[in-house]
């Protein structure tokens, strides 16, 4: 009976680990992504990019580059957002 | 020297991206990680609130017609007061979650407003398509903090409800204020900035 349970609480202490570490994953993922999609929207649309080709540009046209706030948001959660929530997902499992 | 609008529209773009990636980031983390620092739980209300406030100058300078200003006007107030139930909320100091509502309000005030101030058909131009369809996913969104505020731990809900402000975000993003759509672009619409 004894071995019956600590398997049972073993199994959904693995259980509980799977789903934190692809929390984790999740997390970690969103920033990175978020600047992938940027540069990809970048690449594929360069004339969004008005720095590109500055010429005859008014300022609120060269101040606007779409792409770049989509990579600037995502290294914002990357940088600033996402490791204190690793650190608490951490701290969280090892209760 | 006010900005060309689809610049505003897209600085909007930018926080409702933030904001979408927080809410994502709470659904998958759960309220117990989430809230584990303070300063986290503030985020999602502090932002709203703020890009109500931000709706004001949008509505101060631009003035191309009353219902532009009265649909902007509305969705400012609309932001500021779902913005500040959910940092009441936030602080403790309301604890019904049925103060949700006031989001699902918001919501539903935001995506008329979109559909209200547009006074062309959807195949005018890009932008006419895409107040049309932010108008119609903003009312369909607002019914997730319609059942967050009698099921708060619906994760449906809060997923749709996240997901919502990420499809706003990519839809304005697409917007310009002369630009095709689907091959349409009228011939009233003005001429395509590149």
């Amino acid at each position: 009976m004894n071995a019956e349970l600590a398997h049972e609480l073993e199994r959904r202490r693995a259980s509980r680990a799977r789903t934190r570490s692809g929390r984790a994953r999740i997390i970690g993922g969103l920033g990175p992504l978020t600047v992938l999609a940027g540069l990809v929207w970048a690449f594929v649309q360069p004339y969004r990019l008005t720095f590109l080709h500055p010429h005859d540009q008014g300022f609120w046209w060269l101040l606007s580059e779409p792409p770049i706030y989509v990579v600037l948001v995502g290294i914002l959660f990357w940088r600033v957002i996402a490791p204190g929530l690793l650190e608490d997902l951490e701290a969280e499992a090892g209760k | 020297m006010t900005p060309p609008s689809e610049h505003v529209h897209w600085w909007f773009a930018t926080g409702f991206l933030i904001l979408g990636l927080l809410l994502v980031a709470e659904v998958v983390v759960g309220p117990a990680v989430w809230n584990r620092r303070p300063w986290r739980k503030y985020l999602w209300p502090g932002m709203c609130f703020g890009l109500g406030v931000l709706m004001w100058p949008v509505m101060a300078f631009f003035t191309n017609s009353t219902i532009h200003m009265v649909a902007h006007g509305s969705w400012a107030q609309a932001l500021m007061v779902a913005g500040a139930a959910e940092l009441g909320l936030a602080r403790g100091k309301l604890t019904s979650p049925r103060w949700h509502l006031l989001v699902a309000l918001g919501l539903a005030v935001s995506g008329s407003a979109f559909l209200l101030h547009e006074q062309n058909p959807w195949l005018f131009q890009r932008s006419a398509f895409l107040h049309h369809t932010l108008g119609w996913t903003v009312i369909v969104g607002s019914l997730f903090p319609l059942v967050q505020a009698f099921r708060p731990r619906s994760l449906v809900a809060a997923m749709g409800f996240a997901t919502t402000f990420l499809v706003v975000a990519v839809m304005l993003f697409c917007d310009r204020d002369v630009a095709p759509i689907f091959g349409h672009l009228s011939q009233l619409a003005g001429v395509p900035h590149r």
